[in-house]
Parts: structure tokens; sequence; C-alpha cells
């Protein structure tokens, strides 16, 4: 098979192929199901943000321990995190690793966009040669592919019956033991703190190019000491993005409300409360009070696209009932400030 | 801790004359919404729905329709200044 020698010959970049399996087909490269360290360095790197967008994997058929004609076939995206998710733990597990061509997104985002599709996963089929490596009928697909999959439409294209699996990888061991079962809490996906935790620095890098942009500019008119707006006097409105970004998310499900808007607004107000105690000015906290919360709404109402539970219903409504709202705040605030500087 | 958005919002629609009891939609939901009951899907907590369209997309039977989409208030954002459909799936969207 030209795809799977192709892989050979670059081993040196592929470190987690660890040697090759003789099929009926030919070879396929058999994968590690063990981590590196350069797999959880890159791992991180990719989390921070750093050529995010070259983690890949080749799709195709890969083997897992020693795999035989009746061994379970796992389909998954060619997103490396998710791929190293699976093979993680597919350890002592002899399966067949089917991966589609996802563009390197993840598997709930890919079947949300139309990649991870019934016609990608009859394509990999019929290139892999996969009707001829095992005997029997059945896919092994991680549940929220079921986005873009129908299972109906699958065994009608392919002949293959799609088994959906847990939402998580981990779980697979466990589903597997449980004679392909999954529990209702297997079928649930979560949003704990960690799960929020480990969004946070992806939300603080994506502004982070536009904040140092803002304050180039305010150091420029430092500079020509324009002293209108100076970086200092920009600190607390940082705090309030930083209220909408890390707070918000963190203490997501204690925040009353539904709307995220609201939440954000809350605990911007409650921010804007504290810095009130340093100020004198009863303009200023007026000033504070327009635009700290709504600044901190904003950030926690764009924190809906990283949750796993919001509606596109749910965010309409909310656009449209808050963002009005947060656009007259902030037009009065910035109107009083600007009044405030000048007289 | 269970997450809850807004109440009575999502276009989630479910006609159980047409259901044969294949439990898929009940399978592939995320955030259980159906359960089997009596040999037919019933909807136990419908606010609970994110409109992910899986289970619509898995019935045989189209018993159920919803408006897939993706819950981004950044994505609808651009989308209307740009007047295109982008999705927002900058990798933290759909969480890891």
């Amino acid at each position: 098979m030209k795809e799977s020698k192709s892989i050979f010959n670059r081993k040196e970049s592929f470190r987690w192929i660890s040697r090759s399996i003789e099929t009926a087909v030919g070879s396929l490269p058999q994968i590690s199901s063990k981590l590196s360290l350069k797999d959880l360095f890159d791992s991180f790197k990719f989390r921070l943000g750093i050529g995010r967008m070259k983690y890949t994997v080749p799709p195709g058929l890969y083997g897992v321990g020693k795999p035989n004609p009746e061994s379970p076939v796992f389909v998954s995206a060619n997103f490396k995190l998710s791929f190293d998710k699976l093979r993680k733990s597919l350890k002592e597990i002899d399966s067949w690793l089917l991966v589609l061509d996802t563009k390197g997104i993840n598997v709930w985002c890919s079947a949300a966009k139309g990649s991870f599709s019934e016609e990608e996963l009859k394509r990999q089929i019929l290139k892999t040669k996969l009707t001829e490596i095992v005997s029997h009928r059945t896919l092994i697909l991680p549940q929220l592919a079921a986005v873009g999959i129908s299972a109906p439409k699958v065994m009608k294209l392919t002949g293959f019956k799609a088994i959906f699996g847990p939402v998580r990888a981990s779980q697979i061991p466990e589903y597997l033991k449980a004679g392909m079962k999954a529990s209702s809490k297997m079928r649930l996906v979560r949003f704990n703190l960690l799960d929020r935790l480990v969004l946070i620095p992806v939300e603080i890098l994506n502004i982070l190019k536009p904040l140092l942009l803002l304050f180039g500019v305010l150091f420029l008119l430092g500079f020509f000491k324009l002293k209108i707006l100076s970086l200092r006097a920009f600190f607390p409105y940082l705090g309030a993005i930083l209220v909408g970004i890390v707070l918000v998310p963190l203490f997501l499900p204690w925040i009353p409300g539904r709307y995220f808007s609201l939440k954000g607004w809350l605990l911007g107000a409650l921010y804007a409360l504290g810095l009130s105690f340093y100020q004198k000015s009863l303009t200023q906290i007026l000033i504070y009070f327009l635009l700290l919360p709504s600044i901190s709404a904003f950030f926690a109402l764009n924190f809906t696209g990283s949750s796993t539970y919001t509606s596109l219903s749910g965010v309409l409504k909310e656009i449209r009932i808050s963002f009005p709202l947060i656009i007259i705040s902030l037009s009065l605030g910035l109107i009083l400030a600007v009044f405030s500087l000048l007289f | 801790m269970e997450h809850r958005y807004l109440r009575n919002v999502v276009t989630l629609r479910y006609e159980l004359e047409k259901c044969t009891g294949c439990g898929l939609c009940e399978e592939v939901c995320p955030r259980a919404v159906f359960r089997l009951h009596e040999g037919k899907a019933t909807i136990i907590d419908r606010d609970l729905c994110m409109e992910c369209g899986a289970c619509s997309r898995n019935c045989a039977l189209n018993a159920i329709s919803v408006r897939a989409g993706v819950g981004c208030a950044w994505a609808v954002l651009t989308s209307k200044l740009r007047r295109n459909q982008q999705s927002c799936c900058s990798e933290p969207c759909c969480g890891g």
C-alpha cells in the first residue's frame, strides 16, 4: 500500500509507529499505545497555540498491539490530540484504528462541520481495503461523531454496522469490559472545573494580540505626551476582561443566572464595586459601572463557544437581548468618560 | 453540578408516532435528553438540548428534527458582520 509505505519512509517524523503488521493486503503501520515525552510536549505546545495548524496524523489504517481479522475497528479523526487520546486508551487492546481525513480537526468540530462524514468513512474503508483485512463488519466510532455520522446511512453506504462508543476515549476499556455497552454516564459530555481550566490559556492567548496592539498605541500616545489615555488608566479595563475570560469560566456553574452575559455582568459589577472603594470621584465610579461589567459580560458571552452545553437558539436569544444592552452601556460610559476628561 | 442553559428556546421537535424504539437517539445524545420508555423514545428534559443534531441525523424514520448548529456567540457575531457562514472552531470551541 502506497500510503502506509510513505509513512514508513518518513519514520523519523512519526515516532509513534513502532513497527509493521502483515495483513492480507500488505503491511500496515503498528502504532505505540504509549505517549512519549515528545508527544506530551507537542500537545502542550499545541495547547499554547504554537504551530497549531500542523497537528495532524496521516489518514489511513493502523494497528495497535497484535490485531487479527476479528479485532475491533476504532474510527477517529486525524487531529493528533484525538489520535493520542485514543491510542493511549487502547493500551493492551489488540485493535485496528481507522483514521479519517478531518483536516486535523477534532472529532466533535469536524463532525459538525462535515469533514467527519459517512462519505469520508466510506472513502477510507475503500482506500485501506478494510473489508479484506477484517472479517467482521462493525465499526466503533466516538459518540460525538454522531453529529456528522448517521449509523443507518453508514450501513447503507458501506455495509458496516456503526456503533457509537463512549464520549471519552479513556472509557473505552471499561466500555469493552461491559460488553460494548456504554453506561449513561459515559454518554454525557462533561464540562467540569478541569475541562474549563485547560481552556483558559487559549482564551487569554486569543485576546493577547489585539491587546498588545492596544498597549503599543497607548505607549506611543504617552510618548507624545498625550496623557489622555495612560497605560495605568487602562488597567481596570484589563481586569474586566480577565473577569470575563478567567473568573467566569472558572466559577461558571456557581454564578447565578443562565445567560453567560448576565454571569459576566454580575462578576464585573462586583469587580467595579471593589474598585469603587478606591475612587473618590462619583463620575469615575459611574464610568466604572457603565464600562467594566459590560466588558466582562461581552467576554463571558464569547465563552458560549467554548462551553459544551449551549445551543445555537439560546445563543441567538442571548445576543438579541444582551448585546444591545452591552453596546448601550459601553457607549454611555465612553461618552461620560470623554466629557469628564474635557470638562 | 449540572450546567443548564436558557429555558424554552431549543428547536428540538419529536413525533412519537414515527418512533420504532431503536434507541439510537438516547445513545448519541451527549446531554441525556431522550430515554426509551415502554419501547418508545421520550424527551425527558428538552431544555438540556444543545442542538448538536446527532439524534435527528441518526433517526432512520425522521421522527426527530432540530436546527443543528454550534452555540457560539463569536461565530454568530462575526458571521453577522461578514455576512457569511463562519464557524468559530478555532480549536477551543468544542473543547479539545
